[in-house]
């Protein structure tokens, strides 16, 4: 099967300094793939490599398809959903204008009044809420609110940066629970970055260990998690 | 009481013009988080060519819209060629750049059509009503259009995708990004409505005085304290800003006159109603920077 995302070689730089030093992964279609590693592993720089938003070497592939040193709106329109560390709320809008935003650049809008409708089916929450103000959601219901607007792009791959950062373990659950829906049933692929790695490869099926910036080992999710030298040194659990 | 009402009135009429040029100072400020300090001689290069326009034959009422929509691409091409190789600089960078728009529009300016005043017709009709003594019906024309235009931008912002889209890439350009946004377009669009909208306050503030490149001076100042005072982020407030800082400066000359009268000692008087609207800013500054109206973002962490 032909890899949706295929990266070789990946060399980051932040100014002068490199924080990757050679990546290469590749996704299948359909699945979910998770990035580990210790902080500053370079899990969020590849996520921001893929997106264009920072200077990089090495090729990036999406269906074949070079995507390296494009614009990242260009990217974004290609169909990659990306959930940012931070959540990225646009605090001043209300729920239901951060979601017609990400929204924006559909031609289709019946299918886009359908994924919102699909959206409030994942995160009735937001539903209720749709009136608010973005900026005064709770951390969770931000963190939805990402997954939704990267939803709302229709994206074929959704790359998400640490969705259970700060979050209390029962939202983590619920979010998890609900990437684990969007995946099987809007047919997202997935590249999930994460330093709860006891997390991540219960959801994920393929893995890659990050440190500093290189990849160190890689695998089915289920080998990762039992091979106990792994854990011990990579993941620390 | 007829003096008093008589000043109200043409406090408003000049009011509505310092709302105009608030509310191009403020569509700046929000896209780019920078004030345009050229942003007036843009209204006065913009009011030439519509008086240029009316040299060659045209309609007031085809000028404008014309002279607008060249305004609009004059604002995107300075936003496209001279400001987007700045978007890292320094605020102080994009500050000095401009004050060169300012010296080189009002060279242009003074180059092309002379320094000798020049007048341009009031577009509205003379016609009388109730209250006729107190108003001009130039006045009351600036007044309906200023207030129109707020309302068609009111409605494009928050009906419009577009209008959305712009909120949003001024707001966290990295996520509007994430949304596919081309956030720099919509910078040199938010410029491009500014040189639009200053257009139209140049071309009506142009009757009310006379046209030469100074006319903007002191009233981008007006401007500037109506944006203030109403809130730099927020375009209604700009205008009610406007309109509050043109009844405030006159108020305060006719009380100064009022006084002057009753205790033959001189205070304040026409002369000091720059003051008074620097007086404004810096109050402002100092006890409310976010204006009457400015948004202070709610945020939860």
């Amino acid at each position: 099967m032909a890899a949706l995302l295929e990266a070789h070689g990946l060399k980051a730089f932040y100014g002068q300094t490199q924080a990757l030093h050679d990546v290469s992964f590749s996704l299948q279609p359909g699945g979910i793939t998770t990035l580990l590693g210790a902080n500053g592993a370079g899990k969020t720089t590849t996520l921001r490599c893929i997106c264009g938003m920072v200077r990089t070497e090495g090729s990036i592939k999406l269906d074949g398809q070079p995507i390296a040193g494009k614009a990242t709106e260009d990217i974004i329109r290609l169909g990659v959903g990306h959930v940012p560390e931070g959540r990225g709320t646009f605090t001043n809008l209300s729920v239901g204008e951060n979601l017609r935003v990400a929204a924006y650049t559909r031609k289709d809008k019946v299918a886009a009044e359908r994924d919102l409708g699909m959206v409030f089916d994942y995160f009735p929450i937001l539903k209720a809420r749709v009136h608010q103000q973005a900026g005064t959601l709770s951390g969770g219901e931000q963190q939805m609110l990402a997954i939704s607007r990267a939803l709302m792009l229709s994206p074929r791959l959704m790359l998400l940066d640490e969705p259970s950062f700060g979050l209390a373990p029962l939202i983590v659950q619920e979010i998890f629970r609900i990437m684990r829906r969007i995946n099987s049933e809007a047919k997202v692929s997935m590249l999930l970055v994460e330093q709860n790695a006891a997390l991540a490869l219960e959801l994920a099926d393929h893995a890659y260990v990050l440190e500093t910036g290189r990849v160190v080992m890689s695998g089915k999710a289920a080998d990762v998690k039992n091979n106990e030298a792994i854990r011990k040194s990579y993941l620390g659990y | 009481m007829e003096q008093l009402i008589q000043q109200v009135a043409s406090g408003l009429a000049n009011g509505a013009i310092y709302a105009c040029l608030a509310l191009a100072l403020v569509m700046i400020f929000v896209s780019t988080d920078h004030i345009n300090f050229a942003q007036g001689e843009l209204a006065m290069f913009s009011a030439y060519l519509v008086w240029q326009a009316l040299e060659w034959g045209m309609s007031f009422w085809l000028a404008l819209p014309v002279v607008a929509l060249f305004s609009f691409l004059i604002g995107v091409g300075i936003e496209r060629v001279i400001l987007r190789p700045l978007h890292h600089a320094p605020v102080l960078s994009v500050v000095v750049v401009f004050i060169g728009l300012l010296a080189i529009f009002h060279s242009l300016a003074g180059a092309i059509w002379g320094h000798t005043i020049k007048a341009i017709p009031s577009p509205f009709p003379h016609f009388t009503f109730v209250g006729s003594g107190y108003i001009g019906p130039h006045q009351i024309g600036m007044i309906v259009v200023t207030v129109m235009l707020l309302v068609a931008l009111f409605a494009f912002f928050r009906f419009t995708p577009l209008g959305l889209a712009m909120r949003a890439a001024a707001q966290n350009p990295a996520s509007a990004r994430l949304a596919g946004i081309r956030v720099d377009w919509m910078l040199a669009l938010g410029w491009g409505l500014a040189a639009a909208i200053g257009a139209v306050a140049g071309s009506l503030v142009a009757p009310a005085v006379y046209l030469e490149p100074n006319m903007m001076a002191s009233i981008l100042l007006y401007g500037f304290a109506g944006a203030l005072v109403g809130g730099i982020s927020s375009p209604g407030g700009a205008v009610a800003g406007g309109f509050i800082v043109g009844v405030l400066e006159n108020l305060i000359a006719y009380l100064g006159n009022l006084l002057e009268k009753t205790t033959g000692v001189y205070v304040i008087g026409n002369g000091e109603k720059l003051t008074v609207a620097l007086i404004i800013v810096i109050t402002v500054l100092t006890l409310k920077p976010s204006g009457l109206f400015g948004q202070v973002s709610v945020k939860r962490v």
